[in-house]
């Protein structure tokens, strides 16, 4: 499956997340505080509420519903009410864009 | 109809059918950034109020063990009493949420400390609390509603020295540690944190039946005096502000500015309550931490109904309600907007056709 353009670096703050829609299905982009990108599913695996309305601290983000947190790098849900982990999308930054691999 | 608060009953699956159950809900606009900057985690005034709150309880115990049995002694258990079974209402609540600190074993340190206090199970009390944001005073869904319809008059009156919630905590912990779990609990805890929940019950049937047996040995009350029974002699002040949050209000809405209290209070009462008369801007946003959510209230103010202006402000206007719902179940107080807010919106307060 081909890169898709998601968006330009700067276009997320540091330690910030953002929403992206694409072909029906909603992702979450994840620029760290070590200025990384990160790409997992976009609702939360609890009651599926959008996660770019939460907060990203160091690695983690919380969701904006009931503060469940998962690990954004690997999608590992940490604290409850999140038990199922997120699916994560490899990322690859170019010229100032980040691409996400759907596949 | 009468409602039906059960979680398995009727109107449970009526507003899982009418789309009320797990709704979208009204939001105020915030911009990204404000809301970022307003979330943001630190760990400064959570210790600073958690050194003062386990401080003046620890001279409260000490003075109040010194001066027994004396009478002398009843102001300083009153005070304890208060902290204990009230206080850690609010720290049960915000640690919950994990709001309160930004590091994460502080918040669970408070958490299980004021879980034990208020005799909620903390891994249970953390799902029923989940269910809560998700459907706010959804009759059937909500398992945290205070004052139902009609209201249970006994019950609440009771509660003012913890009785009937205390009795079916420490009941429930019983159930718990014999290995089992309610019915209504096993519909909203996953299995995978089951165990958790009955290995916590078990650790606290043994605090309670060490300061049983402590009791029994020194021939005094006074080992529960400590630990058990200000839950009950101190609840009437969580009891208090926890009626206000949605009592006499909407039920079966999906906008909090509909069904829930904000309310201003003296300084004492926002210190025990740790802010959360601020209760739409909690609800709301329950990202934001207690500490900032006055900044909040002022950011969104006016997208919400005017907050009450005291406590006694606030009973003023809800016993009437409640009074009338004693004969007409279905009465609620309708909360006016100021001409600056976004109005109330059908969609948002009613089931869809
Ligand atoms: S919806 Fe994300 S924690 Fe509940």
């Amino acid at each position: 499956m081909p890169l898709i353009d998601a968006c330009a670096t700067e276009d997320i703050d540091l330690e910030d997340v953002m929403r992206f829609d694409h072909g029906g299905h909603s992702y979450a982009i994840y620029r760290s505080p070590d200025d990384e990108f990160f790409c997992t599913d976009g609702l939360c695996t609890h009651e599926k509420v959008h996660l770019a309305g939460g907060l990203v601290m160091d690695h983690l983000i919380e969701c904006p519903k009931h503060n469940g947190q998962f690990d954004y790098r690997t999608g590992e849900a940490m604290r409850a009410p999140v038990c199922v982990n997120l699916r994560t999308y490899k990322v690859t930054v170019a010229d100032g864009r980040v691409l996400i691999d759907l596949g | 109809m009468p409602r039906d608060y059960s979680l398995l009953g009727p109107d449970a699956a009526r507003a899982v059918e009418s789309g009320l159950a797990a709704a979208d809900w009204y939001h105020s606009d915030v911009p990204r950034k404000e809301m970022k900057e307003l979330m943001t985690r630190t760990d400064g005034p959570a210790i600073r109020d958690t050194i003062l709150l386990y401080g003046v309880m620890a001279l409260c115990l000490g003075f109040g063990i010194w001066l027994w049995p004396s009478w002398v002694s009843a102001p300083f258990w009153l005070a304890y009493g208060v902290l204990y079974g009230s206080a850690s209402d609010s720290r049960w609540h915000e640690c919950g949420h994990g709001t309160a600190f930004r590091t994460p074993w502080m918040n669970n340190a408070v958490y299980q400390i004021a879980s034990f206090m208020i005799v909620r199970n903390p891994v249970t009390w953390r799902w029923s609390h989940a269910r809560h944001h998700t459907d706010t005073v959804i009759v059937g869904r909500d398992p945290e509603i205070a004052l139902m319809r009609p209201p249970a008059a006994a019950r609440v009156a009771l509660n003012i020295i913890g009785l009937p919630d205390a009795l079916a905590g420490w009941r429930r912990m019983i159930l718990n540690a014999s290995g089992r779990l309610a019915p209504e609990e096993a519909s909203f805890i996953p299995e995978s944190e089951q165990p958790k929940v009955i290995r916590t019950a078990r650790i606290w049937v043994a605090i309670y039946a060490a300061t049983i047996l402590a009791a029994i040995a020194t021939g005094s009350v006074l080992p529960l005096i400590a630990i058990g029974l200000p839950r009950l002699y101190g609840a009437w002040h969580h009891v208090m502000t926890g009626l206000l949050q949605h009592g006499g209000l909407a039920d079966n809405v999906t906008d909090h500015r509909l069904n829930s209290r904000t309310v201003l209070m003296n300084p004492v009462s926002s210190f025990i309550y740790w802010n959360m008369n601020y209760h739409v801007e909690h609800h709301m946003f329950p990202m934001v931490p207690y500490h900032r959510l006055p900044d909040l209230h002022a950011r969104i103010g006016d997208d919400l109904p005017p907050a009450s202006p005291s406590i006694l402000a606030a009973y003023r206007e809800m016993m009437p309600a409640l009074l009338r719902q004693f004969r007409h179940e279905d009465y609620f107080i309708l909360r006016t907007l100021p001409p600056t807010a976004r109005p109330y919106r059908g969609e948002f307060h009613q089931p869809e056709a």
